[in-house]
């Protein structure tokens, strides 16, 4: 468990004491009191005086967060502010007596995890505890006191404490200070004295305190679950049926701690997907609050899956229960695995004799299978009789055992053994001799009974446990198909969305639950709340904070319709998954299923988010690239004349009178010629930023080709009057729409473009042709190319071939392409193989033509 | 022009205003600025000019209302001095009766050119019968047409196009005016029918269709009858 916040965490310190009023709340408060003298920003969350002076003298001057009043069931509980502790965020906090439940609809269930939520936000947390609150010890202080404690501590919290310190006193002192009244008021206090505080089970607390807290010096603080590389003693805990697994947990934790070793607590199921018993529940989320890694396996022998585990895992030690006293098994696990090698531990079972059969729900007897089985015996024994002139007492015999062995084939032993029972009393009634008794003359009848007894019980065994081996298999076939068909959907899905709404598919679809996935959204980074159950919020958005899982099932939020787990990826949490209605918790199956496609989910939500952002950063480097490279070129092509015109201008004005005429009008020509020049410049940029803002700003009119070319034409041989344009058009020439004067402009560009590159006697040849579903315009020359290398790039900004003169802009073909593309058409440059240099144009044709014009006669 | 013009100019450009006073003053015209569309309306009202230039980007208000307002009592000439990539506010100015318009930056050749022209139309005593134009000699009132002397045979449509052109010889006249002129209509939307006849007048009027000295298409705004 860690903390998806970012920065350093807070300091977790626990005051341990072997009973009350050893003085703990004492210690911290002088603890919290040195803190505050050095300058520290202190807060008082929660602290319990039970009514001692002392103590509330001590509580006097400091801040104490106001509590949170709750009510449950008619009664007004206080309960500490979770929330206003972390919105007031001190340095440091004391939060009295950390096994306190919390009331029912407080955040959390416990206590400590308001500790660790603290730590996590960055609060040093001051707190108490007492040691039979610590939860391995439960047995043992139950031993000693015979109090069960109901409120505990999970060991894990005590090991990711920063600090321990035990607040030890003599048991004769704190005897004295209970008669004083100093721990209880007076009339309280003897009879404490006479029960819990009597002077033996102090004692006894007080080792137990002081050995944890020395066992706890000697181990390295370990972070929750056992850490990556232990060298060292490993644990295996086999969590079995019987309302003893919880016990048998302790004791594997304890030996494991002892051994200053890693715990795994391991439970295996024949049949994957049943369910689990109430107590096996119970003790597998002891281990897991304990600290150890939980894990359930699936297989046909118990024995086969703990040694494979055994190996896998480098365990050093198996810890099991003794064997049932079993009827028919031949061999015992412990047995087994001893033979395999592996070392074992046999810790007695508490609950021997108590408890024959684990509580795990029994299928009903089947009524069906049992009145087939009666069927059967009588059909057997009516075929007996009536053939029983022909068939030797073997015969009928076997008859009786074939009867039983059909009937057995039930996985529900009552079906055999009722087909067994039934067969014996008949073949002995009916065909051992004395006839029509059930005595027995001859002793080896009874062998054939014993027969008929092993067959029908041996094949409902058989039957039973093939079918639990295909139910298995199919479970698990079922489950890989519907994981492989969730890695498909994810794999094709091409953004974190459609893969989040894949994953809330396939897990609708298996679990029958409403499933939400959430991912976080572009504006405030966080999943969109408000489109869920207002119920949910918090535990949402407590679990897309911390990275944990929330809500129903959960120790954080249990009220919480929806269980919340976050979908976490390279270490942060990337999407939150809603299960309304959590699996019941004892379906190993459906939570191992709804895990798996939780860390597919994750893994491809994080893919296509980065991916996302890669194509993004992509995006945005290119139109930054494009941008300096076009500020430059333009800084450049901007700069040149402008230097020509001011250049001219200073000098008019300074020396007009001293200058010849010829040469006053050349540096006059001079600027009219260059800001001209600037103009054309500046108009294309224009034109261009226009059309790449969007095509929202084009005129779409009919336009005739052709009568743009003929006005363009004229244009162009006016200022080149060498230049021969020699236009192609033929007869009937659709219109097109369009928009006349970025139209005219490209024409104009091509054709400027010609006169400039293929030198001033060049030809010009247009021919425009309808090639359907495009308009087709060629415009070539007969000058000399581009270099092939240049056909590229030729309409991107700023280009010039490299045979242009500086005349041009560097911005003709690229307002070309601008203009045709926000048309809809295509334009491609070539050389042409007869020599020449040739910009095709295709722009599309409406699909409908213009309405008719109205005709007349001519 | 021997007698002295004078002009409004409605232009919040300074580099504008002071470029064309000194073109004028060479010119024997009285220039009369207004920086914003309230002045310049002012200042037409006051002196009575015989052209106005109007800026369509005024600081205080659009240039198209100023057109309007002068147009509820005044018959001047207007020319719109407008930049590039507004192709839409020019022609709307021209519909609401802006007579020309000149896309700046602009050499004062072609701004006096464009003044000649809106002047002799407005001199020009009602839409003269006869107008002559190289070769064309267009008879507005006997409705004939002659090229190289030789009359041309036009349909009526063709013939209520060229005339609307020729009573607004030089000056641009927009789809919107052509189509509702001719057709009746009131959209934009039958640009095609220019497209065509004009086509067909240019195959009946011009010496080289492809090179068309005469029928003059302004792109994106209407047609021009060029004067000579």
């Amino acid at each position: 468990m860690r903390s998806s916040r970012d920065g350093p965490q807070g300091r977790l310190k626990i005051y341990l004491g072997a009973s009350p009023g050893v003085g703990k709340t004492f210690a911290m408060l002088e603890a919290a009191r040195e803190a505050r003298r050095a300058g520290r920003d202190v807060v008082v969350g929660l602290v319990e005086t039970h009514g001692r002076a002392e103590t509330a003298t001590l509580l006097e001057d400091l801040e104490v967060l106001p509590r949170r009043s709750v009510r449950h069931g008619g009664v007004a509980l206080e309960e500490f502010d979770l929330d206003a502790a972390l919105a007031r965020r001190p340095d440091l906090l004391l939060l009295d007596e950390l096994a306190h439940t919390n009331a029912p609809g407080s955040r959390h269930t416990w206590r400590w995890q308001d500790a660790l939520e603290l730590r996590a936000a960055g609060v040093d947390v001051l707190t108490t505890l007492n040691i039979q609150h610590v939860a391995s010890l439960r047995d043992v202080v139950a031993g000693i006191t015979g109090v069960t404690v109901q409120e505990t501590v999970p060991d894990a919290v005590l090991d990711r404490a920063d600090a321990l310190e035990l607040v030890d006193l003599s048991v004769e002192v704190l005897e004295q200070r209970l008669r004083e009244g100093k721990v209880y008021l007076p009339e309280r206090a003897e009879r404490a004295l006479q029960h819990f505080f009597r002077r033996g089970n102090l004692v006894a607390l007080r080792q137990l305190a002081l050995r944890q807290t020395a066992s706890r010096l000697t181990s390295a603080p370990t972070t929750g679950s056992i850490p990556a590389a232990v060298a060292g003693e490993r644990v295996l805990v086999a969590v079995g049926d019987g309302p003893d697994a919880v016990n048998l947990v302790r004791a594997g934790w304890q030996l494991a701690e002892a051994l200053g070793g890693a715990c795994l607590a391991v439970h295996v199921e024949l049949v994957s997907g049943a369910p689990l018993s109430r107590e096996t529940q119970a003790a597998l989320e002891l281990a897991a609050s304990l600290g150890a890694t939980v894990r359930r396996a699936t297989g046909e022998e118990v024995a086969a899956v703990l040694a494979r585990l055994a190996h896998q895992e480098r365990i050093t030690r198996i810890v099991l229960h003794a064997a049932r006293p079993s009827r028919w098994r031949r061999d015992s696990v412990a047995a087994q695995l001893s033979r395999r090698g592996c070392p074992v531990v046999i810790e007695p079972r508490r609950d021997a004799g108590h408890h024959e059969h684990p509580s795990r729900p029994r299928p009903a007897v089947p009524r069906g299978a049992v009145l087939r089985a009666v069927l059967w015996v009588v059909g057997a024994a009516t075929a007996a009789f009536a053939l029983r002139s022909v068939l030797s007492t073997a015969d009928v015999a076997m008859l009786f055992i074939v009867a039983t062995a059909v009937a057995g084939a039930h996985p529900h032993p009552a079906a055999g053994i009722t087909a067994a029972v039934l067969s014996i009393l008949c073949f002995d009634f009916v065909f051992v001799p004395p006839f029509y008794t059930f005595a027995v003359s001859d002793v080896r009848y009874v062998l054939t009974f014993a027969v008929m007894l092993g067959a029908g019980i041996a094949v409902s065994r058989l039957t039973s446990r093939l079918q639990r081996a295909s139910e298995a298999a199919s479970t698990r076939a079922r489950e890989t198909t519907a994981l492989l068909n969730v890695a498909r959907d994810l794999a094709a899905a091409t953004t974190p969305e459609d893969a989040a709404a894949a994953t809330a598919t396939h897990l609708r679809g298996v679990t029958h639950r409403e499933v939400s996935v959430l991912l976080p959204m572009v504006a405030t980074g966080l999943p969109p709340l408000d489109d869920v159950d207002a119920r949910d919020h918090a535990a949402a958005a407590w679990a897309w904070q911390h990275g944990e899982p929330s809500g129903a099932g959960t120790a954080t939020l249990p009220a919480t319709p929806t269980s919340w787990r976050p979908l976490r990826a390279g270490g942060r949490t990337v999407a939150l998954l809603g299960l309304r209605d959590p699996l019941p918790a004892a379906t190993a199956d459906g939570e191992r299923f709804v895990a798996g496609v939780g860390e597919q989910a994750a893994g491809a939500i994080a893919r296509l988010e980065l991916e996302r952002q890669r194509r993004r950063d992509e995006v945005a480097i290119e139109a930054e690239r494009l941008r300096s490279t076009l500020l430059s070129s333009f800084s450049h092509d901007l700069r040149t004349p402008l230097a020509s015109v001011h250049g001219a201008a200073t000098t008019l004005l300074r020396e007009a009178e001293r200058l010849p005429t010829p040469v006053r009008e050349e540096l006059l020509r001079s600027i009219a010629d260059e800001s001209d020049r600037m103009s054309r410049l500046v108009t294309g940029l224009l034109d261009l930023s226009r059309l790449e803002a969007g095509p929202l700003d084009l005129q779409h009119e009919w336009q005739s080709i052709e009568e743009l070319f003929a006005l363009v034409r004229l244009r162009v041989e006016a200022s080149h009057p060498d230049l021969r344009v020699e236009v192609n058009v033929p007869a009937e020439l659709p219109l097109i729409r369009g928009d006349g004067l970025l139209l005219e402009q490209v024409f104009l560009n091509l054709l400027e473009n010609a006169a400039l590159h293929a030198g001033n006697a060049a030809e010009v040849r247009v021919a425009i042709r309808v090639q359907a579903p495009w308009l087709e315009v060629r415009v070539h020359d007969n000058g000399p190319g581009v270099p092939a290398e240049d056909l590229e790039r030729i309409f991107e900004k700023f280009q010039r071939g490299s045979t242009a003169t500086s005349r041009g802009s560097g911005l003709g073909l690229a307002i070309c392409r601008a203009v045709v593309h926000a048309h809809g058409g295509q334009i491609s440059a070539h050389n042409r193989a007869s020599g020449g240099f040739e910009v095709r144009i295709a722009l599309p044709l409406p699909a409908d033509p213009p309405p008719p014009v109205p005709m007349e006669e001519p | 022009m021997s007698t002295p013009l004078t002009v409004v100019l409605i232009e919040d450009e300074r580099g504008v205003r002071r470029f064309l006073s000194a073109a004028f003053g060479a010119q024997d015209v009285v220039l009369v600025e207004a920086e914003t569309a309230k002045m310049g309306l002012a200042q037409v009202a006051s002196h009575h000019p015989d052209v106005v230039l109007l800026d369509l980007g005024l600081p205080d208000g659009d240039g198209i209302e100023v057109v309007r307002a002068i147009r509820e009592w005044s018959d001047v000439p207007i020319i719109i001095l407008s930049a590039r990539g507004r192709e839409t506010d020019k022609v709307a100015a021209l519909n609401a009766g802006a007579d020309d318009y000149l896309t700046k930056p602009f050499g004062i050749e072609e701004l006096l050119a464009r003044m000649r022209t809106v002047l002799r139309r407005s001199q020009r005593t009602a839409a003269s019968p006869l107008l002559t134009l190289g070769p064309l000699q267009l008879d507005l009132v006997g409705r004939v047409v002659r090229r190289h002397g030789t009359e041309v045979h036009l349909t009526p449509t063709e013939f209520r196009l060229l005339a609307l052109l020729a009573q607004h010889v030089g000056k641009v006249v927009t789809h919107r005016q052509l189509l509702k002129a001719v057709w009746g209509l009131h959209t934009d939307e039958h640009v095609h029918y220019l497209r065509v006849y004009a086509a067909q007048l240019r195959q009946k009027l011009e010496d080289d269709p492809s090179r068309p000295r005469w029928i003059i298409t302004e792109p994106g705004v209407g047609y021009r009858l060029r004067e000579e």
